[in-house]
């Protein structure tokens, strides 16, 4: 008894050692270069919290885009987030440096948590930037929502045949050549539409000019692996609502290394299992003849 | 409880004609009125009425899932807790096919067939879940296949693992309907279908764990860690076993008469060898546990509720129960075998509700609790499961040994 016990111990140990050896030894590191050789053409917004007035005007230029509810009457000190009911809003923060308006939507991520843990790649990175929902292919199972770190997608829980919501930076206007309904009709320049590179270098060139007024980071930059919305502020981002603890690497690399693992493991444990069976098959006589003799 | 049928004894199947024999088998044998029925059935047509506005008014009308909080009572109980429930099917069809070890084998096909019967009825606890259920066959024709996902990749080894088991089980049903032939091709199977099973097993157990590696932030740091698919593996095997070992004392007072003498003798050394295999592998599980908890530097979180509630899962149902399956098998306690696996069942249960449910989004100002609708949905899947698995083991040989032609018609 007690031998074969240990054996048995023995080789789940053995086993669980090599997928464990397998699984690390691949881990990709979260270079968001790795989704597409065209990067830094990849469309995006850039929101200046500096520039934001507090219209409301993007909400309801983005319901009326989409065909969402209009947006409901604003108190201005209750704190929204989207809903199924609309892909953006606009909230204030008293700020160490007074009144600043944020918008937040999704953040239409380089390599979007989203689309990686898509089972039916509903969720999809296009190469123009934006992450878009595809209705035929989403089967509701809600683990895009799960996985995202921003808490972006919006499910409508009391629908049959549920949707999700969330920005998809108007890929149906930006096929067109068009802008997105929101930096489009923005009025006070808050939202300034362009290239992942440009972007990056208007932020750097603004908070160079006025070291005084901005705090010296772009969110959206490096955050969850870079994404198409990036942010500048006056103040620093805790201040006005967003997640700091969000990592630098893209969310995909967290499982990149179990992905990697699988296929190994599906064609080595067979082989050693099997191996295992010719090597103990003796035991069948031995053990039978013990439970005779019992 | 469930009540046995202390009925005439299954006789040798003499009907030559197999839908007229099936349907003779699908009446209903023994009593009606037994506590567990009485007590089933109005929570099985509670929980089907559910299951209708549900499907006519979204999940969102029976559910108390959130924006934050996608997945719920469905998913965290029924199935991330479910499967690893299930895993004693693959535990015990490695002892006994793959290492040989003979003695285990009274017990394989009523494990095999809880496995089997888990996982069938966790996919449909899965489809209620689903906002659009049908779209399910987009997975396996290909209207996108997200290779890159978890949730495919443990989809497609679910599914997998579930021909792997009827394969395992379909001797059972061959003896059942008298198909000798059948019979034969299909045991033929077995070896093959047990070392995949094996695999896809060890792949989706750890899948499940590998599902909330994204939700690192949400998650917190006493529960997430990136060896979460290891160690659901791990608690899966002494988890299987723990069910085969509660089931298994369930089943042998219930189904009593399907029973040859010698069981009982059998059945206690059946399960001291089991509890060994429980108490090593909890063993392990801690000792990974110690170390994840030192390598991420976990201390400080320690002395906090989240901290205490940790202590109270890893120390109340994994090292209390640990000792005692060490402890029953010096002493030769069958009670203390029975107490040390319902605390393991109820230690699985709290680490998985703790990493999909309670440690999930805890900083939430808006905490998710299941409302009434969804626990009872869940007993309703319970219930239909135990009802069918009864009507199974009162028809086939699975507890009572198989008929003669097996052996004497090689």
């Amino acid at each position: 008894m007690k031998k074969i016990d240990r054996r048995f111990f023995l080789k789940a140990m053995g086993v669980t050692a090599a997928t464990l050896a397998v699984g690390t030894s691949k881990t990709t590191t979260g270079d968001p270069a790795h989704v597409a050789g065209d990067l830094p053409e990849l469309k995006g917004i850039l929101f200046d919290a500096t520039k934001c007035k507090g219209c409301y005007g993007c909400e309801y230029d983005c319901a009326w885009e989409h065909e969402l509810t209009e947006p409901d009457v604003i108190d201005e000190d209750e704190r929204r987030k989207t809903d199924h009911t609309r892909r953006t809003v606009v909230n204030k923060y008293n700020t160490s440096k007074g009144e600043v308006f944020v918008k937040s939507q999704c953040m239409n991520c380089n390599d979007p948590a989203c689309g990686a843990a898509c089972l039916t790649q509903a969720m999809h990175k296009t190469k123009e930037g934006p992450v878009i929902w595809r209705d035929e292919k989403c089967m509701g199972c809600r683990y895009c929502m799960v996985s995202c770190p921003f808490d972006m997608p919006k499910f409508e829980y009391h629908s049959t045949n549920p949707k999700i919501e969330k920005c998809d930076l108007c890929y149906h206007l930006q096929q067109q050549g068009e802008m997105p309904a929101c930096a489009y009709n923005c009025p006070n320049g808050a939202l300034f539409f362009g290239t992942r590179r440009e972007l990056i270098y208007e932020a750097n060139k603004r908070i160079a000019e006025n070291p005084d007024l901005y705090y010296p980071h772009i969110y959206g930059e490096h955050e969850a692996g870079g994404s198409s919305w990036m942010y500048i502020s006056p103040v620093p981002f805790e201040e006005i609502g967003f997640n700091t603890k969000i990592q630098a690497k893209s969310y995909p690399a967290l499982t990149k290394g179990f992905i990697s693992a699988i296929a190994p493991v599906d064609i080595l444990l067979p082989a050693a299992l099997l191996g295992i069976y010719e090597a103990t098959k003796k035991n069948k006589h031995t053990n039978a003849e013990k439970e005779d003799l019992l | 409880m469930i009540q046995a049928t202390p009925q005439p004894l299954y006789q040798e199947n003499k009907e030559t004609n197999v839908f007229k024999f099936i349907l003779s088998e699908l009446k209903p044998q023994g009593k009606i009125f037994t506590p567990f029925n009485v007590i089933s059935i109005p929570v099985i047509i509670t929980g089907l009425i559910i299951m209708y506005i549900r499907f006519t008014q979204g999940i969102g009308s029976v559910t108390n899932l959130s924006q934050e909080v996608p997945w719920g009572l469905w998913i965290g109980f029924d199935v991330v807790t479910g499967v690893a429930f299930a895993g004693g099917a693959y535990v015990l069809v490695f002892m006994v096919y793959i290492l040989n070890l003979e003695k285990y084998r009274p017990i394989v096909r009523v494990t095999v067939l809880n496995g089997f019967l888990a996982y069938l009825f966790y996919s449909a606890a899965l489809l209620l879940d689903l906002g659009r259920p049908l779209s399910i066959v987009n997975v396996i024709i290909g209207n996108g296949f997200g290779v890159s996902s978890v949730l495919f990749l443990v989809g497609w080894h679910f599914l997998l693992y579930m021909l792997a088991l009827l394969l395992e089980f379909s001797p059972a049903i061959a003896e059942w309907l008298n198909a000798r032939k059948a019979r034969k091709f299909l045991s033929g199977l077995t070896l093959a279908a047990v070392i995949f099973g094996i695999t896809l097993s060890a792949l989706h157990q750890s899948g499940i764990g590998a599902l909330f590696l994204m939700a690192k932030e949400k998650i917190h740091p006493l529960w997430y860690n990136s060896y979460m698919p290891l160690m659901f593996v791990v608690s899966s095997v002494f988890g299987g076993i723990s069910m085969v070992i509660l089931e298994g004392s369930i089943s042998s007072k219930v189904f009593d008469y399907q029973l040859d003498k010698n069981h009982h003798k059998q059945h206690k050394s059946i399960l001291h060898g089991l509890s060994k295999v429980c108490a090593v592998g909890m063993f392990v599980y801690l000792f990974m546990q110690i170390l994840i908890f030192v390598h991420q530097q976990n201390m400080p979180y320690l002395f906090s509720p989240m901290g205490y509630w940790f202590m109270f899962e890893l120390l109340g149902f994994v090292l209390l129960p640990m000792l005692l399956f060490f402890q029953s098998y010096r002493t030769q306690n069958i009670t203390m075998i029975k107490v040390a696996s319902v605390l393991t069942l109820l230690g699985i249960v709290l680490n998985r509700m703790n990493v999909s449910i309670i440690a999930f989004q805890y900083e939430a100002a808006v905490r998710y609790v299941p409302t009434w609708q969804e626990f009872i949905v869940t007993l309703t899947i319970i219930f239909i499961e135990i009802w069918v698995l009864r009507w199974i083991i009162t028809r086939m040989p699975v507890l009572r040994k198989s008929p003669d032609w097996v052996n004497t018609n090689h």
